[in-house]
């Protein structure tokens, strides 16, 4: 009798058991299948991106310093004379150091070192929005937009770590000591400074876009330096630009799907200019391969 | 007990001491004079919402739109008295009337010892010469 009901238990906890392994497994399965992060984005919508045409960026970066001043201004970001204390939404880098992950070789020399403009890259896939405790900053629903509300921001700076860009900054000190905001005539009154201990970044200018207006650093651009407008919209000219020219994004291995792209080709070497998409030629093989 | 008219004595005199700024507020006539608010400088004479409602509740009217904008992106405001549509913007729609801080928001705001901290960002209409 006893040996029976230990027999019977024995047999309904390993049932048991096994049910539950298969349970697990069979979740496990649905996960996998199913993963968590898109790999494709989905073309829905509207999605914002900017392309910056570095062909027509000089070398001297005066177009690069117009479209920084423009934005700083529009946005009361403070200037510090401290490379510590710096605070930036948008800035430049040698195209050789912004883009150090493709690991370019023998690269051409007036390329290496052209000032190359740098924001927020607005991803598809932002690491920075995930690691928010207070849900300050966001990925917008209707556009794609990379949201900051300052009333949130705790300063955390978890967002800083996250994002692979460096495109985030942190107040340390009081931005209305800076130098270009001390004296409240120079702020511009349509849009707020930020306080100390809070994180800034480039919001693609979505206090303008909501007027029906374009980012304004590419206002300040006279020569379609910088492109903006829906990559979901077949016409559109970001679109355009893109199906005709060889253009880079930073880090893409990362998988952040950064919606900031860089046309890099010379009209010379790549055919610009044709209304064929830019695709470099496989040379023929020759000899014993068949 | 010992002393007792020494006791109660003290006590009353204690009370009468401790009491004495009440009773001197109760006697005199004097109060505190209440904020002159100065009416918007520009001439409107039609708030976003009925002026008894806004000086009780325009706090939440602001923390309402500040949610609207800044995390739905619904800007758009409808005056009911009017059926005008403003923007839900302190600093562009609230201060482009209001332009007078320190008359207006400010002066209230010290009479009952609060201390908003929307200034410590959003930017000031610069008046005369007072500037915060």
């Amino acid at each position: 009798m006893m040996d029976g009901s230990r027999r019977s238990f024995l047999k309904l906890a390993g049932l048991t058991a096994l049910g539950a392994a298969g349970a697990a497994g069979a979740s496990t399965r649905q996960a996998s299948a199913n993963p968590e992060v898109a790999t494709e984005p989905a073309h829905t919508g509207t999605r914002l991106a900017m392309v910056v045409d570095l062909r027509k960026l000089d070398a001297d970066g005066e177009v690069a310093k117009r479209c920084i001043e423009a934005c700083h201004k529009a946005h009361n970001v403070p200037s510090f004379n401290s490379i510590k204390d710096e605070v930036k939404w948008i800035w430049t880098e040698d195209f050789e150091t912004a883009f150090h992950s493709q690991e370019f070789h023998f690269l051409r020399e007036d390329l290496e070192h052209k000032p190359t403009l740098l924001l927020c890259n607005h991803c598809d896939n932002p690491p920075c929005t995930r690691v928010c405790p207070t849900q300050a900053t966001w990925k917008r629903e209707s556009d794609g937009v990379v949201m900051m509300d300052w009333h949130r921001c705790i300063g955390c700076r978890y967002c800083i770590v996250a994002c692979p860009y460096g495109s985030r900054s942190f107040n340390w000190r009081d931005p209305r000591t800076a130098e270009n905001l001390a004296d409240p005539a120079m702020r511009n009154p349509e849009f707020p400074t930020r306080m100390r201990g809070v994180v800034e970044k480039c919001n693609f200018c979505e206090e303008r876009l909501a007027r029906g207006e374009q980012p304004a650093c590419v206002e300040a651009c006279d020569n379609d330096e910088l492109v903006f407008g829906d990559l979901n919209a077949p016409g559109s000219k970001v679109r355009e630009m893109l199906g005709r020219h060889l253009a880079i994004r930073r880090k893409p291995g990362l998988g952040t799907q950064p919606e900031v792209y860089y046309i890099v080709d010379d009209p010379a070497t790549l055919g610009a200019g044709s209304d064929e998409p830019a695709v470099a030629e496989q040379p023929e093989m020759e000899g014993d391969h068949a | 007990m010992y002393d007792t008219g020494k006791v109660i004595g003290g006590l009353v005199v204690f009370l009468i001491l401790a009491t004495s700024p009440l009773i001197f507020n109760a006697m005199s006539s004097t109060s505190a004079e209440p904020p002159e608010l100065v009416p918007p400088p520009n001439g409107t004479q039609q708030c976003v919402m009925p002026t008894e409602w806004m000086r009780s509740s325009h706090m939440n009217l602001l923390d309402q739109w500040r949610e609207d904008a800044v995390r739905r992106g619904d800007r758009d405001f409808v005056i009911e008295a009017t059926g005008e549509t403003v923007t839900k913007s302190l600093t562009l729609t609230c201060m482009d009337c209001h332009s007078n801080k320190s008359e207006f928001c400010d002066r209230c705001h010290d009479y009952l010892e609060v201390a908003p901290y929307c200034w410590d960002c959003h930017v000031a209409p610069v008046e005369g010469k007072e500037v915060r």
